[in-house]
Formats: structure tokens, C-alpha cells, sequence
């Protein structure tokens, strides 16, 4: 079944620096495992148009994804010329991303 | 004297400086506290403080010190008041703060907490961390100032102090203090020190861990966000955490309001670089207890770095930002027009903006338009090109709006740790009744 991630998960998105860090939340456990299929650091990514390399930590613990995206606040909250220059908006653009969830 | 206990009750009464101040009070009331921290000062803010700092030497601590102080000494009791509110100018904030409580008519002892300022000693053509060039390229640098530890913050906490004020001190270091101190945690035990660690960053944005900066109607409905109340965490002698918040407060608690929290502005959750510990929060826990109740465990953490980070200011030019809204059919268009007008205009004076379009195309959308330019006259020169849109763009444009700012970046170096000595003063104002 095809979602939007809105539907299945929640999210936070921090900055440091010209890095965004973005963590991904589902809100059942047992969704996870679709998590760690489907939204790939590369998924992330091309969705988000950054231009920088981007990782992914995969925390089971806390059943969360994190993901932390170098170079794509326009060089950082001090000096960026975004509206948005903490890149706060990235978690909820993020939620947009369609994605094939188990059930 | 140092009292060690079985559990100590840390609250966090301020997340960011212009953070809301009745919920701290409350927490001072009724929150039973044994701590209270107030976390004001950015990255940047330290550098705006500088200079204010250069134009008066009394200046350059948190602007708000007062207000803030003034609300909250009347409840505080003794609760003792960790605050790197002292920004730029910690001493000038101590002075302020012993002034403040004169006028109370509150007995007082205030730690200073000195030592982070390090423009002295930072080699301005070393490479800045983020890009590699030589600090001193990226623009003329007005402040250096070193991210101390728990450990600058001990003697202060030794000696009693009611109010302890700092200029740049790691954020969960401000939290990780007084609980080392009151728990009789060694800041060498590196397991004690993560868990510390972990409930200072838990913290340190006070509202984000109650359900502040959380709430999408319909999907995470947070109650009573207009009176948010703000946390704490009673954590005992193993580092176990139990976060709360008051009772008929606004807010959430859970394991979704934690996690989010947990995660927050961490770049390697594996290896969180702190002036304390190492943290690693790959195997932490996080678990309901009751409604607005979470208990959090299982930090680890690797000995503490042989540096620490500083962060430089520098000059970084003049930021303009203007606007114009365009609406109905062909709103976008019209939008992108003015934008490549503005853009050819200031190309010829060789300023290149960054032109967009917000909002919905067709409906109603602004261009903005937004430059860093060397000098406050030429970032006034992109404003005046938007406005004149109004007489020489495309039809239907209103709404301007236009601001200009100075722009402080920040960018940063590492510090070998014996470089950087923290030190503390002190202030006393006498109670009226104290007797010999």
C-alpha cells in the first residue's frame, strides 16, 4: 500500500551548522522495519533537493531513522539567504515523501 | 558543602532567550525543584554581544537578563539559578544581577563563571572546521569564545552559589553540574557523565520536551499550548531519568515528545561530541510511565575529548531581505517578472540576490528577494529596488516589506583544553536580617 509518510510517522528536524539533521519517527513500532526499507539516505535526499551528502543512522532502540544532511542549509543559520534559514520546514517537507508501507 | 543525594530534581525554566517566563516561575513555586536552568544564549548571540560589549563596557550580556531575573529571584527560595545568560559580558551580568537583587531586597551570593573568551589566543589562520579555510578569510572576527564544560561550573557549585552566571558553556554541560554535583558524580565516569549529558540536551529546550514544537492537529494534538508547561527530570545516583512536567500545566509528555527531543541537532548519534563525555545514544530507552510521565536510560559514553570547540565571529556583511505579493491568474508569472527585474537592475551594480517565489502559484505568491551585500548602503539599494516595483514592475504587485540586518557567521576552530582556564568570582549581597 502506497502512503504518504504524514500518515505513518512524525518528525524533527535540527540544524548545526550548514548541516540538517532531520529524525523520523513511525508512530507504531512495527512500521520501522518499512521505514528502514523505503526511506533510503538517497530517497531523502532526492526529495529534499540538497546538494550535499547525506547519511543515514538507523537507531532500533528508538525505532527512529536519522538522517543528517551536510550542506543543505545555504551555508548555515548565520549567513544563509533562505526564508527558513534553521531549515526547521525540512521535517515537513520531508513528511510529504510517498512511500510502500507492509499493511 | 557539598549534600549528596539519592535523586535531584533539574528543571529547565528558559529553552532559548526570548523563551516565555511564567513557566519557569511556576516550576520555582511548585515544582519543588533542587535546580533550575535557563538556557538563552545561541551560537550567535554571543557575537551580537560583543558588540555591544565594544561600544559599552557594561554591556554584552543577555539583554533580558533583567526582566527574566526579575520575575523569577522573588520565587526562587534558594533554588539555585544556572544560566549562561552572561553571554558576552558575565561579569557586567553578575554586577546587573547584584544591582537586581539590592532593589529586591534579596540576600544573594552570585558566582561568575569566566574563561570562554579566547580571542586572545585563537591562531587566526587556522582552518575553520567547517570549510577548511583560514579563520581570519571568512571575514574580520569580532569573538572567540570556547565551549567550557561541567567542570568550569564546579567551584561555583561548591561554594553555594545562588545565582551562577556563564558566557559560552556547552548547553548540557549547564545541566550535567549540578547534578554531578549534588549526585557525588565524578565528571571521569564516563556512564554517569553520558547520562547526565543526555538529560541536559534532553532539557535544554525546555517547551520542545513538553510538547512545544510538536503539535500537527489532527495527527499530534498537544492540550493547552497557549499555558505550556515547562520540564523536569528527577534523575537518580545510576543516571536514570524520569522527565515530568507540573500538574494543570499545557503540554505533552511522551515517548514521541522524548524522542524527538532525543535526536534533536545531533549529527552522529553514536558520538556526540560534548566538552564532558562522548555520547553515544544508539542504546537509550525510552518509556511511558503514566500520562506526561517518560522515563529515558541507557546513554553510554567515551572519555571526553582532549580539545574544545570554539566558536568565532566574524563580520559577514549586510543582510537584505525584501517582498512583494502578487495574486489571481497568472500570479506566478508575474512574480518571476519582478524577480528578473530586480536581479538585472542589481547586477549592474554587481549585487547577485536570491530570487523566489513563495507561496501558491494562481492564488497568491510573494517574490522575495534576498542578498548579503558588504555595506549597509548597497543591501538598502535591494530594498529600493523592490519598492520600486511599484511604479515600474508587473501589474497588481502590493505589499512590500523590507528589512535589513547586520550579519554575524559563525564558523569554528578547536582549542587544546589546557589553553582555555576557566575561573569564578564572586558576589554577595548581604541579606537586611542576616545577623553576625
Amino acid at each position: 500500500m502506497r502512503t504518504k509518510l504524514h500518515d505513518i510517522a512524525h518528525a524533527r528536524a535540527g540544524d548545526k551548522g550548514d548541516t540538517s539533521t532531520i529524525s523520523v519517527f513511525p508512530y507504531r513500532d512495527e512500521h520501522y522495519a518499512d521505514l528502514v526499507r523505503e526511506l533510503t539516505a538517497e530517497a531523502v535526499r532526492r526529495h529534499l533537493g540538497t546538494r550535499g551528502e547525506v547519511v543515514r543512522h538507523e537507531l532500533p532502540n528508538l525505532h527512529a531513522l536519522h538522517f543528517v544532511c551536510r550542506q543543505s542549509l545555504e551555508g548555515g543559520v548565520t549567513t544563509s539567504l533562505a526564508l527558513d534559514t534553521h531549515g526547521k520546514t525540512l521535517s515537513s517537507h520531508l513528511l510529504s515523501l510517498e512511500i510502500e508501507v507492509s499493511d | 558543602m557539598t549534600t549528596t543525594t539519592t535523586s535531584v530534581r533539574i528543571g529547565c525554566g528558559a529553552g532559548f532567550a526570548g523563551d516565555r517566563i511564567e513557566p519557569a516561575a511556576d516550576l520555582l513555586d511548585r515544582g519543588d525543584l533542587d535546580v533550575l536552568v535557563l538556557e538563552c544564549l545561541a551560537e550567535r548571540t554571543i557575537a551580537l554581544g560583543h558588540r555591544r560589549r565594544l561600544k559599552d563596557p557594561d554591556q554584552g550580556y543577555e539583554p533580558r537578563l533583567r526582566a527574566r531575573l526579575s520575575a523569577l529571584l522573588p520565587h526562587a527560595r534558594r533554588v539555585p539559578i544556572v544560566s549562561n545568560m552572561g553571554a558576552a559580558n558575565p561579569t557586567a551580568a553578575g554586577e546587573a544581577t547584584r544591582a537586581l537583587a539590592r532593589e529586591l531586597g534579596l540576600e544573594l551570593r552570585i558566582a561568575v563563571v569566566t574563561g570562554d573568551d579566547v580571542l586572545d589566543r585563537i591562531d587566526l589562520t587556522a582552518p575553520a572546521l567547517e570549510d577548511g579555510r583560514p579563520l581570519q578569510d571568512h571575514g574580520p572576527v569580532i569573538s572567540a569564545n570556547a565551549y567550557l564544560g561541567a567542570d568550569a561550573l564546579m567551584p561555583a557549585l561548591a561554594a553555594g552559589a545562588d545565582v551562577i552566571l556563564t558566557g559560552r558553556v556547552a548547553d548540557p554541560s549547564l545541566f550535567l553540574a549540578p547534578l554531578a554535583h549534588r549526585l557525588g558524580w565524578n565528571l571521569d565516569d564516563p556512564p554517569r557523565v553520558a547520562a547526565g549529558t543526555m538529560v541536559g540536551h534532553l532539557l535544554e529546550c525546555a517547551g520542545h520536551l513538553t510538547g512545544g514544537y510538536f503539535a500537527d492537529p489532527g495527527r499530534k494534538d498537544v492540550p493547552g499550548l497557549a499555558d505550556l508547561g515547562f520540564p523536569f527530570a528527577d534523575v537518580d545516583t545510576a543516571g536514570t531519568a524520569t522527565i515530568g512536567k507540573l500538574p494543570g500545566t499545557g503540554g505533552l509528555i511522551s515517548r514521541a515528545t522524548v524522542r524527538e527531543q532525543l535526536l534533536y541537532e545531533i549529527t552522529d548519534p553514536a558520538a556526540y561530541l560534548t566538552p564532558d563525555v562522548v555520547l553515544d545514544l544508539r542504546g537509550v530507552t525510552v518509556e511511558d510511565v503514566r500520562p506526561d510521565v517518560v522515563r529515558v536510560r541507557g546513554a553510554a559514553g567515551r572519555p571526553r575529548p582532549g580539545t574544545l570547540k570554539v566558536s568565532v565571529g566574524y563580520q559577514a556583511g549586510h543582510r537584505a531581505e525584501a517582498e512583494i505579493s502578487y495574486a489571481g491568474p497568472n500570479a506566478r508569472r508575474r512574480a518571476e517578472l519582478a524577480g528578473e527585474i530586480v536581479a538585472t537592475r542589481l547586477g549592474r551594480a554587481g549585487v547577485h540576490p536570491r530570487t523566489g517565489v513563495i507561496g501558491t502559484p494562481d492564488e497568491e505568491c510573494r517574490l522575495r528577494v534576498a542578498a548579503i551585500t558588504p555595506t549597509p548602503e548597497r543591501a538598502d539599494d535591494v530594498c529600493h529596488e523592490v519598492e520600486a516595483l511599484y511604479t515600474n514592475g508587473p501589474a497588481g504587485g502590493g505589499g512590500v516589506r523590507t528589512r535589513t540586518d547586520e550579519v554575524i557567521g559563525i564558523v569554528s576552530t578547536l582549542l587544546p583544553r589546557e589553553a582555555v582556564t576557566p575561573a569564578t568570582h564572586y558576589l554577595e549581597v548581604p541579606g537586611a536580617h542576616e545577623t553576625a
